[in-house]
């Protein structure tokens, strides 16, 4: 009896959905860290009680639950990973202003790479081309950000280690060739070189290659949600 | 070797405020450059080439951008006085939960008070209240958002209430009436000296957008 009560006073949940890779992000970082977690599948479009009950206020995916306590917002559940687990690696850098960096460019991508890719999938036809030109510009100022800001080394790695913003970077934007299959072809090597590379560097790296929601449910799931705008 | 400490940002701003706040805080000294939006200066254009927005903090040559990351740089930073955070990570992610939600929603809900009319305005009123009422419910009995001390939240909102008025005037409401508890807790806020010197003056800022609107 003890050492159950003892189990689920550590007990650390997660509320996701296979298709969110938002929600992928916290089972990275926690794996990475070495922390066992028990992962709850959500409907969305049928939210259970325990969701709406630890997250009320925004109603969403993902909530990380520690010992009984709700976390709600991806990013924000990845600093509380970092600093209740504090064991290496590390997902955010130590200096002040590196951190400033990472979280300015995680934000980035939150409030403008991956709203660019709903837009492009929720477009048709001459729309759909001038979002995914305008997606090829904010992913631009993205790489020559990064790369400024982080020079001389790949930005979404530590070592050999993903970092805070691969974690980041790699939602959406891995599941590319499911996005493309459906039709929305969003990433270009052309347009978006280094972005490209980035990409298919995550999508290799061991932790997020098995995280990845499986490819041919990912499409149907996709062509379904983009039928919704024709 | 002394700190060079340099703001970019513009008088009525909020998010410009929460840093002038945070640097009163903590008693950092820095230098104010007040920016014309409207005709950027070539420094602000050098130093946030991206965005070209204020507030930008510039500490010994390096530029910080977006409100929040600069409080939690200068937080961080100076680190031995008044911390905006507590030291439990459970608190601490609260806090920025938060400070995330006045970003998000709050500051979201506050546009279409003052910017439209009709039908549009009417239903922005009743968002804009209903998330006046999900904080306040959040500060609860308690002093401040931060808990016993003023913290990261209470900088990330405060600064809003320089704006009350032009919500209140344009949209025709009472804050007061409708969460007299937030109102109690501006009126703490503004007990700190270092409050009252970064806020905007809430006429002023009425002023300033009469102005802006043509309206006299």
């Amino acid at each position: 009896m003890e050492k159950k009560e003892e189990n689920q006073r550590e007990e650390v949940l997660v509320f996701g959905t296979w298709a969110n890779s938002i929600s992928g992000r916290v089972e990275i970082a926690l794996k990475l860290k070495g922390i066992p977690y028990e992962y709850v599948e959500e409907d969305l479009s049928n939210k259970s009680e325990l969701l709406l009950r630890y997250n009320p206020v925004h109603k969403k995916v993902p909530v990380l639950v520690h010992k009984g306590k709700p976390i709600a917002e991806s990013l924000v559940i990845l600093e509380y990973i970092d600093e209740n687990w504090p064991n290496s690696p590390k997902l955010l850098p130590q200096d002040p202003y590196q951190r400033a960096k990472v979280r300015f460019w995680a934000n980035y991508y939150d409030q403008k790479i991956i709203p660019g890719i709903y837009t492009i999938g929720q477009s048709q036809g001459k729309e759909r081309d001038e979002a995914i030109e305008e997606w090829s510009e904010l992913v631009r100022v993205l790489e020559e950000g990064i790369e400024k800001d982080f020079p001389g080394k790949l930005a979404l790695f530590e070592g050999d280690n993903i970092s805070f913003l691969g974690i980041v970077v790699s939602s959406y934007a891995c599941c590319y060739p499911a996005f493309h299959e459906a039709g929305s072809v969003f990433l270009s090597w052309e347009k978006n070189p280094l972005f490209w590379s980035w990409v298919n560097a995550l999508r290799d790296y061991p932790l997020i290659k098995e995280k990845l929601p499986p490819h041919h449910r990912l499409v149907e799931s996709l062509k379904a949600y983009q039928s919704r705008f024709s | 070797m002394a700190d060079e400490v340099i703001l970019l940002d513009s008088w009525a701003s909020m998010f410009g405020m929460r840093v002038r706040v945070a640097l009163a805080e903590k008693g950092v000294n820095y230098e104010y450059k007040e920016q014309d939006l409207k005709n950027k200066s070539p420094l602000l254009l050098q130093m946030n080439p991206i965005h070209k927005k204020i507030p930008v903090l510039i500490h010994n040559g390096k530029p910080i951008f977006e409100s929040l990351i600069i409080v939690q740089y200068i937080d961080e930073v100076w680190h031995d006085k008044a911390p905006l955070f507590p030291s439990d990570p459970y608190q601490r992610a609260q806090a920025r939960f938060w400070a995330d939600y006045v970003d998000k929603k709050f500051n979201v809900s506050t546009r279409k008070v003052w910017t439209t009319k009709g039908e549009e305005q009417e239903a922005g009123k009743k968002e804009f209240i209903e998330v006046l009422k999900v904080l306040e419910g959040e500060l609860g009995d308690k002093p401040y958002f931060g808990g016993q001390s003023f913290g990261f939240v209470d900088v990330s909102l405060i600064t809003f209430s320089s704006w009350f008025r032009v919500y209140e005037t344009f949209g025709n409401l009472s804050i007061e009436k409708e969460c007299p508890k937030l109102i109690a807790w501006v009126k703490r806020c503004k007990e700190k000296e270092s409050l009252s010197k970064s806020l905007a003056d809430e006429n002023k800022v009425l002023e300033l957008v009469r102005k802006n609107l043509g309206m006299e």
